[in-house]
């Protein structure tokens, strides 16, 4: 009997370890400090999470079809620094759709590089990850982008608007989510993904079209970072050259810790929104415990790789393993 | 050869493996300066036999025993260490390392603060590399040299033990005829210095130049040696194959349709040349062949994933240009590769997503999947090919070999295609598993389609196919009739020795 409750705990674990996790983390957050769950906290964590939850959710597509995309940070500094630009020349009503396609253009560089081309994800999304960067500041001329007339501009609206009392970015992000999840799970292209990511070379003699599913695993990627972009923009009408500079690994992180496999195939989009606020909320306990800034970037890596190696542990129902 | 004392001796080997005997008492005796030839079909117990060899496997019972005392070997290196190394079919080498380094890998000759001898190790290195007759020295980078060097080099790292056995496991796979005779004057060098040699070969006429003796495996169970210059080869087959085996094939003769797919002179670089063939509707034609013989490249042509140097192609007299598996399936072929969990099945997905995967968008309403539709065939080919798992849930990787094989043969069954390609149908399937899917083979010819069978298993092409095409060296030797084939005559045509004649 202990056994098999034993045996039946393991299983949970293995299937709901990061779950389970994050219920333990909350708790013993909310016993050191009330203030955690007080519910305008709660949506504070969620709102500023949500650029980061709306590029996760794209990469998530790419890390379950069997690639990586680390290119997401400086391409999201590139779609602000766009958007922000050209709505003081053509007008918001114009900037949107021209930055959503200059984005377009560069997911699809991405995907023919690692599609059609079979290019290691990992160098062409590092490279794109410099590239962009650098085609950001030459738009930019390394100054500071900010839009002239903050005050008369409706932009704001997809930062730091409301409706119904609820922020813009957590609606995006919800919204986005559902969507997005009924892509991958509901839809012949999802599934696809998945058999691309799972084994694809099985998928080729399935008579699946491996380099195209990769090539729209890019394409919706920096769709999302198109829309997070545009988030990110609206909230500061105003940004710097590198304001997504490191987030490519958060996004990573939060998709790696919702269960997504690096090696493809597996994954979820529910798990993927539990992974971004695991760590959102992660971040947020540290700095309500009043740990210094960068106290938390320590923190916040290892309790991001103890969570992966509980996960991996639990999967093979032992600590340690000499093969993988 | 005298009888002296053997290097080697396996006394009574037994090794079971959950529900099956893999070997079953099998004794071999290795003298020194001898060239003893393994053989046995695929599944007879050779491979398992030389890793219990090896060092790999434990035998359950029996004793290995080196100049007659008996030792317990429980790694590759531990053989290694007591003189019995292994040449692989497939070669173990690090590309970009240089020859020297290759052979001395893990054991590089050190000076002090474990700096590597450089001059000792290219030394020691030239020295044996002379002792082969090579013309490339310790320093080239491994990745520059032909296949058959490569082989050398795998030989060198042999002597560096000075091995008392040493056994070669399909060594003449991919070397051209001149550089065979290379590696046969290697191993009369060997002999000449009093190792044992154990060779590992499906090639008859190789086995006849170059062995003393013979050894057959056949079902995990020893059957004999014979000295090669006092038998023949028919002899050493009648052992190999036995003559318990069930060949009766299905009597009842079904009336064929019309020609599904003809190939015409279809080439493919070196793989295979002016490969012509036709199947009809309600047959079953077999290609037996060594492994490397052209009859999977020429499979992955009809699928189009490689793309063929000449010839034509036609599905139902249509002539038709095969760029893409797409294609493929649209013109109807549907192919069960041979590396069942390697190219048919996404482990990780399961049972209905699998078999469905080709034509999920055709069952898509509107922009979703529909589940209704894809559970209806996952259910109707579970029920039809017997597919015991739980539902349809289940993640492929939990289910047995020969469930995995019915999901990929469903998969194809469900688009019902013109042809339908087999490669190695029961490739690591157990008994009885395998002779339900010849029996569901046979069915499908039954209901009318066209079937390709490609194996290398004998027994096998004999109890499915209605006609054999037998490949050598990527050509199609000879085409037989099932009424018309024997053993002997199948297994000439596939080494090679069978002049000749026109498909």
């Amino acid at each position: 009997m202990a056994a098999l409750t034993r045996e039946a705990a393991g299983r949970l674990l293995a299937r709901q370890g990061i779950l389970v996790a994050f219920a333990v983390f909350m708790v013993v957050f909310a016993l050191a400090n009330p203030r955690f769950i007080d519910i305008g906290n709660v949506a504070g964590v969620i709102r500023s999470s949500a650029i980061l939850g709306v590029m996760a959710l794209g990469v998530t597509f790419v890390v379950i079809g069997g690639n990586l995309d680390l290119s997401v940070g400086s391409m999201m500094s590139f779609s602000t620094i766009v958007v922000l630009d050209l709505h003081d020349t053509l007008g918001p009503a114009l900037a949107i759709p021209a930055m959503f396609a200059l984005t377009l253009c560069l997911g699809a560089f991405i995907g023919i590089l690692v599609g059609y081309l079979k290019l290691n994800s990992l160098i062409v999304t590092l490279g794109m990850l410099s590239a962009i960067h650098g085609l950001t500041l030459m738009w930019s001329g390394g100054k500071n982008m900010d839009i002239a007339d903050k005050a008369g501009t409706w932009f704001g609206i997809f930062g730091r608007g409301d409706v119904l009392g609820i922020p813009v970015p957590i609606l995006i992000f919800a919204l986005l989510a559902v969507v997005l999840s009924v892509v991958l799970s509901r839809t012949p292209f999802g599934r696809k993904v998945y058999a691309v990511g799972g084994n694809g070379t099985a998928a080729t003699f399935s008579g699946v079209p491996r380099a195209r599913v990769v090539f729209l695993t890019y394409i919706l990627s920096a769709f999302c970072v198109a829309i997070a972009g545009l988030m990110q923009a609206s909230r500061s009408l105003g940004s710097q050259n590198t304001v997504g500079q490191g987030m490519e690994l958060e996004v990573l992180a939060a998709v790696i810790l919702g269960g997504a496999s690096l090696l493809g195939g597996a994954g979820t989009i529910f798990k993927t929104v539990i992974g971004v606020l695991i760590l959102g909320f992660i971040q947020n306990g540290l700095l309500l415990m009043g740990l210094e800034f960068y106290v938390q970037y320590v923190v916040t890596w290892v309790i991001i790789i103890l969570a992966v190696w509980l996960d991996i542990a639990a999967k093979r129902s032992r600590l340690w393993s000499p093969i993988a | 050869m005298t009888d002296a004392t053997p290097v080697l001796r396996l006394e009574g080997i037994v090794k079971t493996f959950p529900g099956v005997r893999a070997l079953d008492g099998v004794d071999l005796e290795l003298r020194p300066g001898e060239v003893h030839a393994l053989m046995g079909e695929n599944g007879a117990g050779k491979s398992t036999l030389m890793k219990v060899l090896g060092g790999i496997l434990q035998p359950n019972e029996g004793r290995i025993l080196i100049d007659e005392a008996p030792v317990v070997m429980t790694s590759p290196l531990e053989a290694k260490g007591k003189g019995v190394v292994f040449i692989h079919q497939e070669l173990s080498l690090a590309d970009e390392l240089s020859v020297a380094e290759n052979i001395f890998l893990g054991e590089l000759p050190r000076k002090r603060f474990g700096r590597v001898d450089w001059t000792r190790l290219y030394a020691t290195t030239d020295a044996i590399l002379k002792t082969l007759n090579v013309r490339f020295d310790a320093r080239t980078r491994v990745g520059d040299l032909s296949i058959a060097n490569q082989q050398m080099v795998e030989i060198a790292r042999a002597l560096t033990v000075s091995p008392r056995a040493v056994i070669f496991d399909e060594p003449t796979a991919s070397l051209t005829d001149a550089e065979k005779v290379v590696l046969f004057d290697v191993i009369e060098d060997l002999k000449a210095k009093g190792v044992g040699i154990i060779y590992i070969s499906h090639r008859m006429e190789e086995i006849f130049r170059i062995t003393d003796r013979i050894s057959v495996l056949r079902d995990g169970q020893y059957r004999g040696t014979l000295r090669t210059a006092e038998t023949t080869e028919d002899e050493v087959t009648q052992l190999m194959i036995g003559r318990s085996l069930d060949l009766s094939r299905s009597p009842v003769r079904h009336a064929l349709g019309k020609v599904a797919l003809e190939v015409r002179g279809l080439s493919c670089g070196h793989l295979y040349r002016d490969v012509s063939f036709s199947v009809r509707e309600g047959e079953v034609l077999g290609f037996y062949g060594l492994v490397g013989a052209g009859r999977t490249e020429i499979a992955e042509t009809l699928f189009g994933l490689r793309t063929p140097s000449a010839g034509s192609i036609r599905v139902n007299g249509d002539e038709v240009r095969i760029g893409s598996p797409v294609d493929a399936i649209r013109h109807g072929i549907g192919l069960v590769p041979e590396d069942r969990k390697g190219q048919g099945l996404v482990l990780g997905m399961n049972c209905r997503d699998n078999m469905t995967l080709p034509q999920v968008d055709d069952l898509s309403t509107g922009p979703f999947v529909s589940d209704g539709a894809e559970v209806a065939i996952f259910d109707q080919y579970r029920d039809r090919l017997d597919i015991r798992t739980p539902g349809w849930r289940q993640i492929v990787g939990n289910l047995s070999g020969g469930n995995q094989q019915k999901i990929v043969i469903g998969k194809w069954l469900s688009m019902r295609p013109q042809v339908l390609i087999v490669d190695e149908p029961t490739r690591g399937i157990d008994v009885g598993s395998k002779s339900e899917i010849h029996n569901l083979i046979r069915d499908l010819a039954a209901q009318g389609y066209a079937v390709i069978v490609i194996s290398s298993e004998m027994p096998e092409v004999l109890h499915v196919s209605d006609r054999i095409a037998a490949m050598y060296s990527g050509r199609i030797m000879r085409t037989f009739a099932a009424e018309e084939v024997t053993e002997d005559s199948l297994i000439q045509a596939i080494s090679g020795l069978e002049p000749e004649k026109v498909a």
